[in-house]
């Protein structure tokens, strides 16, 4: 198939539900002033946690938390959905998509995991039974197997197509819309409800992270405690959230009029092999995922115009990552802008790909790209432009994002404004 | 969408009735069952308390004191069977590690290891819970740890569709030998005995209450009282057609999935499924010799499944196994064990029974009872996941040729 047959895959609807914003405008604002959500934990007691910072959503009190059959939804579930919708609505395509035609692709690293722990509390007497007693909830199933989340989406947006979640760590919001691209690209369908959501806030999830000490411990200043690429960073902090698309091909968004934000013109990702959760600091594969996402998108280096970092806010990361954007842009590296929205929004791992890629369609909407907050100690190993603190107007025409996680997943996703040839 | 056939070249197995390869073969082959009372934990007071326990496997000389300590027990035997299928395609020796891909699916994750820790955190305390609980339990825990122990770095992935994401995991893994990868290993291996899991199966609805392991797990038959659940699954190796003449157990040459919203009749989505499944390999339905069907083991999903097997067959009564009536239903792992064994069925010409089951007659299906000796050019595989997901596979002989095309 030539270049000019293939088809093409672009997005048309965004909902985002972020820390210090729920919806796609108000998000975006708050990226653009460079505001940080990152909070004083709240969502479980912080007493007792090394970490007790967490950037968290605070969801309107009229969004709807259950099923109509009564069944609790998970807090990721819920999320998806309301950012679902809002995509959904944005995008707008009616009925245009035969069900069959239309599927749904989500991310998630840690799925239902917040309420297997309130429900398992409840089970086991607080840990004291391992034979957990036996009257459970129906949903405990749906929490057991997280492809419920992309069921209860959907349900919403009546998708009979294949429909599944992507589970790779902390890349699955990259990963999951690099799927979906991939799923309307072979022509198995025509349309994707694609992104990702997460909500791991709860005991379990602090507890392990503060095990191998990767979170934050400024607790007593909890806005500046998300600090990539500042020499004084101390981790990451843990967040929460959902970005949901609607991605399209490209001939049936433009027969039925719809208002294209950009094109997913590449994707790549690789593993690391070297450890579950460390990075060797040359950031080959990473690298290796950049470069092959430029591949697809038939761009070079110099025609990146900005990139979103994974930027954690970890040592590791942030020197693995820069060796990685040395390695793949070269030269076009050092003056590219970069940031990390993570200093705003923290890390809610396998949603945070996804809201970053929000971020990204927004830059292309607006020429806006917004900074890395809290990025007042600069590090003299981190050579890059990693735009401090504010804002920057950038007519951005294609953009990268690039994720690093757990499990030694390694992703980068290109995103361009629509140009059709005519 | 199988673009390109993808050729399954490495096989590696842990199950209830035999802990590689070969001996599950035979096993399955000879209708041995491994569905007993569950051994691993007092499930007494349970309302199902038979399993599908794997058996007799130790993984610890493998793999060592340190991954046996970082690991849940389904990744071991991921492990296990990863480390057999990769040794049995060669692809270490033949394919650049950068260029080897890991795709597996996963439901649950290394549940057990959460469990445990669950118990640390609420009964001791946060600091008392490991440091390897933040990569244990997660969903991409196997693709991660395959990755590693094989230093594969090729694109890989994760993917979670309730039991019937391993078929989907091989259809992504066939895409990623398309876009550049030399070699994937796919797959799944799952494993939930623990009661924090064994209590959400039962939520789940569907599992058996049964007590005798002979008459617990009976697909197609009218006595049928829901299904066993057990443990472990298949690993395999696909390699492009083109790289692996000669060495090939079988192709994989079709793939559809979908899924039913809870407003739909289920037949009409797993009709549309098995009829893609079969146009996308370009194989007509009078050319199926054999479907290993998904059997979910009630009477209504049973009757289902038939009734769309009768619609796209015909009056002719295709052959029918479920070869996981000896082990119970082991989530995503048993679609991957359902391909493995479709494999080496078109390997040998054989086609292994369905333990237990007496078919209902008005099923119009021919279910296969007993080991029954035949060669085999194309199969179907058919994997339904709770909560809607449908998905199948064809798969084909390699020496097969196709006719009429």
């Amino acid at each position: 198939m030539s270049a000019r047959q293939q088809r093409r895959v672009v997005v048309t609807g965004v909902g985002v539900v972020a820390p210090g914003g729920v919806g796609r405008e108000p998000f975006w604002t708050q990226l653009q002033e460079g505001r940080t959500a990152t909070r004083r934990l709240s969502n479980c007691p912080p007493e007792g946690f090394r970490s007790q910072v967490a950037a968290e959503v605070d969801l309107p009190a009229d969004v709807v938390a259950t099923r109509p059959d009564g069944a609790v939804l998970d807090r990721a579930t819920v999320f998806a959905m309301v950012a679902a919708r809002e995509a959904w609505d944005d995008a707008a395509p009616a009925s245009h998509y035969a069900a069959e035609r239309l599927g749904v692709c989500l991310g998630s690293a840690v799925g239902a995991t917040t309420s297997l722990e309130r429900v398992y509390r409840d089970m086991s007497h607080e840990g004291e039974l391992w034979n957990v007693v036996a009257d459970a909830p129906p949903e405990l199933y749906d929490y057991f197997v997280p492809s419920s989340i992309a069921a209860e989406v959907a349900e919403l947006v009546g998708a009979d197509g294949p429909v599944s979640v992507i589970s790779t760590g902390c890349t699955s919001g990259i990963d999951a819309v690099g799927q979906a691209a991939d799923l309307i690209r072979s022509g198995v369908l025509d349309a994707v409800v694609s992104g990702a959501t997460e909500a791991p806030i709860s005991e379990i999830t602090v507890a392990c992270f503060d095990s191998i000490r990767a979170t934050s411990t400024d607790n007593e200043t909890p806005e500046r405690a998300s600090r990539p690429f500042d020499a004084t960073r101390g981790g990451f902090v843990l967040g929460e959230g959902a970005a949901v698309f609607v991605l399209e091909e490209l001939t049936h968004a433009l027969d039925r009029g719809a208002t294209v934000y950009a094109e997913v013109v590449g994707y790549g990702s690789r593993c690391n092999a070297h450890h579950m959760t460390g990075l060797r600091a040359d950031g080959a594969e990473l690298a290796e995922a950049v470069t092959a996402a430029l591949d697809q998108a038939q761009v070079t280096a110099p025609e990146i115009d900005y990139v979103n970092a994974h930027g954690s806010g970890t040592k590791q990361n942030d020197l693995h990552e820069t060796a990685a954007l040395l390695r793949s842009l070269g030269e076009r590296a050092r003056e590219v802008p970069i940031s990390s929205i993570k200093s705003m929004v923290g890390h809610s791992l396998g949603a945070i790909g996804s809201i970053e890629i929000a971020a990204c369609l927004l830059v292309l909407r607006d020429g806006v790209v917004p900074p890395t907050a809290n990025l007042t100690t600069p590090d003299p190993d981190l050579p890059l432009d990693y735009v401090p603190n504010t804002s920057r107007a950038v007519a951005a025409r294609t953009v990268l994002t690039t994720g690093s996680g757990f499990g030694g997943f390694q992703s980068a996703m290109v995103l361009r404004t629509l140009e059709v040839a005519r | 969408m199988i673009r390109e056939p993808a050729a399954i070249t490495g096989i590696g197995i842990v199950s209830p009735i035999g802990n590689d390869r070969e001996a599950h073969w035979i096993a399955q082959q000879k209708g041995v069952h491994g569905i007993a009372a569950v051994e691993r934990f007092d499930a007494s007071s349970y309302a199902s308390t038979l399993a599908g326990e794997v058996r007799d496997l130790d993984p610890a000389p493998a793999l060592g004191g340190r991954l046996m300590s970082s690991t849940d027990w389904m990744t071991q035997m991921s492990l296990v069977a990863a480390a057999e299928a990769v040794a049995d395609s060669g692809i270490a020796e033949r394919h650049e590690p950068g260029r080897c891909g890991v795709f597996t699916a996963s439901t649950a994750g290394g549940y057990e290891f959460g469990q445990r820790e669950l118990q640390n955190l609420w009964s001791r305390g946060p600091k008392y819970v490991s440091a390897y609980q933040s990569y244990a339990w997660f969903y991409a825990v196997n693709t991660g740890q395959i990755s590693i122990r094989h230093g594969f770095k090729g694109h890989s992935g994760v993917v979670v569709a309730d039991a019937a994401g391993a078929l989907d995991a091989l259809a992504s893994s066939a895409a990623h030998l398309h876009h550049g990868n030399a070699a994937m290993v796919s797959g799944a291996v799952d494993g939930t005995l623990c009661p924090w899991g064994w209590v959400a199966h039962v939520a789940g609805g569907g599992t058996t209450s049964a007590s005798d392991p002979e008459t617990a797990y009976l697909p197609f038959d009218p006595r049928a009282s829901g299904a066993v659940v057990g443990e472990g699954g298949a690993h395999l190796v696909l390699e492009r057609a083109a790289d692996a003449t000669g060495r090939a157990y079988a192709l994989l040459v079709g793939h559809a999935s979908g899924f039913v919203r809870s407003s739909q009749d289920p037949t009409t989505v797993l009709r549309r499924v098995v009829e893609a499944a079969l146009a996308d390999a370009d194989v007509r339905p009078d050319r199926i010799d054999l479907v290993l069907a998904d059997g979910a083991g009630t009477v209504a999903a049973d009757a289902d499944e038939a009734a769309v097997l009768r619609s796209v067959f015909g009056p002719r009564r295709v052959p029918v196994t479920v070869p996981k009536a000896a082990v119970g239903r082991l989530q995503a792992g048993g679609a991957a064990l359902d391909v493995a064994v479709a494999a080496l069925a078109l390997r040998d010409g054989l086609t292994p029974p369905t333990v237990h089951s007496q078919v209902d007659p008005a099923h119009g299906i021919d279910l296969v009872t007993e080991p029954r000796a035949g060669s085999l050019n194309s199969v179907l595989v058919v994997a339904r996941g709770r909560g809607g997901f449908v998905s199948a596979v064809v798969l084909t002989s390699p020496h097969h040729h196709p006719e009429g095309a």
